[in-house]
């Protein structure tokens, strides 16, 4: 077991290492280099020149990964360009994570609550009209642009029946106080209900669009797993010993066919960082999934470096942390 | 739609055993031994595959939009109605009204530079078309000489290689996409196109070192070694032109993927700017700013998008399932 934890988290620093060379090398390939990203419009060649000196750009290669690396430890990224002109680029990171979190925690909850059953009762009567046409439903959900299906249910919900509102997190000018930054959170433990319910009404129609794309894959995988659970040894002397068809739904079938679902959740929040970018878009949802697309748009360098270097670390320790807590479940999982 | 639909499964265990990235990489590996093994059967297992897919309306429906789709493309300049770079309507568009309503001889009517929306369209299949080819070879390209590399030689190489790509894999890989795009100062097709097919290549790297490490120890191969073939012969003549099925198979789901990132990189403006030959992507990215008052110019470029994508994807898996020796119990 030990030996399973070291060996996966020894997996999870070189693939950090490896980003960081991924990262840097990002870096040095900047169009027109670090110093003109750094710099923009306001670079003169004696500011560049200064610029060079000050971030060594004259020095060896490896010094200059070592002096990348030591102050990207240290969370000195440099400072934004475009998002918040002027401020930190860790800042815009902090500041925006927590409402990212908020929406992928909507989605994910929303994806697994949809999915899980559906599957279940997809597979059982594999083969009918629920199981082709819920088949169907997921191949065309991933063919859809996930900003697309954005866009629609804004013009459907928000701007045509005007159900829900089309952008933001909250209303603005309402009574909110403001702790954790997750608004709905923060409505609940303040008792302020009617922020609370305001944030939730904002986060509606993102969180179905970005649902989408863990929902379609969450499905696909409970309804093989079920299938193939159904057909284990273990499911058939369950019911030939006539336990109760309840006992062997929970005990035998879904608790075995769950695994790989919850191993997918893991996997899902890449996904879910490369939608939030799209949808948040779409809703202006000021989270950092946004401030990515403002990143990308306007070519903000620190901000995009620290952004894309904190969602690699998030993926990889959520990955090792899953991986961990499975082997300790699943006995099969660490012999290998 | 009974025996195929997605049961392609990873069991738990099976998943982890590949570390970050579990699912997806089983997934590529599953399918690698999968073309490994149809070597083993000679002819009977692609024979059998087309049976069962000749009869699959799934894949027909898949094959049909495809066919479709790309004839279309071929023939797209012959068949527009107007000029799609012609500013027709240009005297109909107006601050009041941006986008020329639906006429006769524009039944779709136009788009926001006068420009006959059908046509655009029509045209637009072409490019889209070369988009997802450009990109899904240029991935396969640069798969496999890394998948060559780490599956020929083996041993150092192949531990260095493998272990990159592993992590290319375990990065989101629309994140990347985006990342590559905005490297470049002045976008255009060949930066879209370079941006998805690099995020693809870790894909058909692995694919084709699981398929040619399969195959290392098949007779074939031994044969050719007994025989004193050199390495290089063993591995460009005898192992490579086993791994094409899988590699097809990947490469018809690769190209649903391509065009639908190519539109979220138009979304983000990370696309190309120039639309003087128009691409569906580009299309639905540049219409967001009208979704609101005129959704049409958005949604037909979105349906072409969807049903070729799904066109793709519904051919993509039945080949996957048709070829993989688990389904066929």
């Amino acid at each position: 077991m030990l030996k399973f934890i070291i060996r996966r988290v020894l997996q999870a620093v070189l693939a950090l290492f490896v980003l960081s060379i991924l990262l840097f090398a990002w870096l040095r390939s900047l169009p027109g280099g670090v110093v003109s990203a750094l710099l923009g419009e306001r670079g003169t060649p004696e500011t560049a020149a200064q610029l060079r000196a000050q971030l060594g750009l004259d020095d060896p290669i490896y010094v200059q990964y070592w002096r990348f690396l030591s102050r990207a430890v240290q969370g000195d990224f440099g400072i934004s360009n475009g998002v918040y002109r002027g401020e930190p680029a860790l800042d815009v990171f902090t500041q925006r994570f927590p409402a990212t979190l908020e929406l992928s925690l909507f989605a994910i909850s929303l994806a697994l609550i949809l999915a899980i059953p559906l599957g279940y009762v997809a597979a059982r009567r594999r083969g009918g009209p629920l199981d082709t046409g819920s088949v169907i439903f997921s191949l065309v959900g991933v063919a859809v642009p996930v900003f697309f299906l954005a866009y629609v249910l804004k013009y459907i919900f928000a701007v045509k029946l005007g159900w829900l509102p089309p952008s933001g997190r909250q209303t603005v000018g309402i009574n909110a106080t403001h702790i954790t930054n997750m608004y709905v959170l923060d409505g609940l433990i303040t008792r302020e209900w009617d922020a609370a319910w305001d944030a939730f009404k904002h986060l509606i129609l993102p969180t179905i669009a970005l649902a989408s794309i863990p929902f379609a894959i969450i499905f696909r995988i409970t309804r093989a797993a079920v299938i193939d659970v159904m057909d284990e040894d273990y499911v058939r002397t369950a019911r030939a010993k006539g336990l109760h068809a309840k006992t062997i739904r929970g005990r035998h079938v879904m608790r075995n066919a769950l695994i790989p679902v919850v191993t997918i959740v893991g996997l899902q929040i890449g996904a879910l960082l490369a939608g939030a970018v799209l949808t948040e878009k779409v809703f202006a949802f000021q989270g950092i999934g946004q401030a990515l697309a403002i990143g990308f748009e306007l070519r903000d360098y620190p901000v995009l470096q620290v952004l894309i270097m904190m969602a690699a670390l998030i993926y990889i320790i959520v990955n090792l942390l899953v991986d961990i807590a499975y082997a300790v479940i699943d006995p099969r999982v660490r012999t290998k | 739609m009974t025996e195929r639909s997605v049961s392609n499964t990873v069991g738990g265990a099976e998943a982890f055993r590949h570390g970050l990235g579990g699912r997806k990489k089983a997934r590529i590996d599953s399918l690698a031994e999968a073309g490994a093994l149809s070597e083993e059967q000679g002819v009977s297992l692609w024979r059998s595959a087309w049976r069962r897919l000749r009869r699959d309306p799934v894949f027909l429906i898949g094959l049909a939009i495809t066919t479709v789709f790309v004839i279309i493309a071929i023939i797209a300049p012959w068949i527009t109605p107007h000029d799609p770079a012609a500013r027709l309507l240009i005297t109909q568009v107006t601050p009041a009204t941006p986008i020329p309503e639906p006429q006769p001889g524009f039944p779709l009517g136009g788009d926001n530079a006068g420009r006959d929306l059908l046509s655009r369209l029509i045209a637009g299949s072409r490019q889209t078309l070369i988009v997802g080819v450009m990109a899904t070879l240029g991935g396969l390209l640069g798969g496999m000489i890394l998948g060559t590399i780490a599956g020929g030689l083996g041993g150092a190489a192949d531990t260095a290689v493998m272990r990159v790509v592993d992590v290319m894999l375990s990065i989101p890989s629309l994140l990347m996409a985006f990342s590559i795009a905005a490297l470049f100062a002045r976008p255009s097709q060949w930066t879209v196109i370079l941006a998805i097919a690099i995020i693809q290549i870790p894909i058909f790297a692995r694919l084709l070192r699981g398929s040619m490490m399969a195959q290392r120890h098949s007779d074939h191969v031994l044969a050719a070694r007994a025989l004193g073939v050199k390495r290089p012969a063993i591995v460009f003549r005898h192992m490579l032109p086993n791994s094409i099925g899988p590699v097809i198979v990947q490469g018809t789901l690769v190209l649903a993927v391509s065009i639908i990132d190519a539109a979220a990189l138009s979304f983000l403006g990370l696309g190309n700017p120039n639309d003087a030959i128009p691409e569906w992507g580009q299309m639905l990215g540049k219409a967001q700013v009208f979704f609101n008052t005129y959704p049409h110019i958005a949604v037909y470029p979105a349906l072409c998008i969807i049903v070729v994508a799904l066109g793709f994807t519904l051919m993509g898996e039945s080949l996957r399932e048709a070829l993989d020796p688990k389904s066929r119990r």
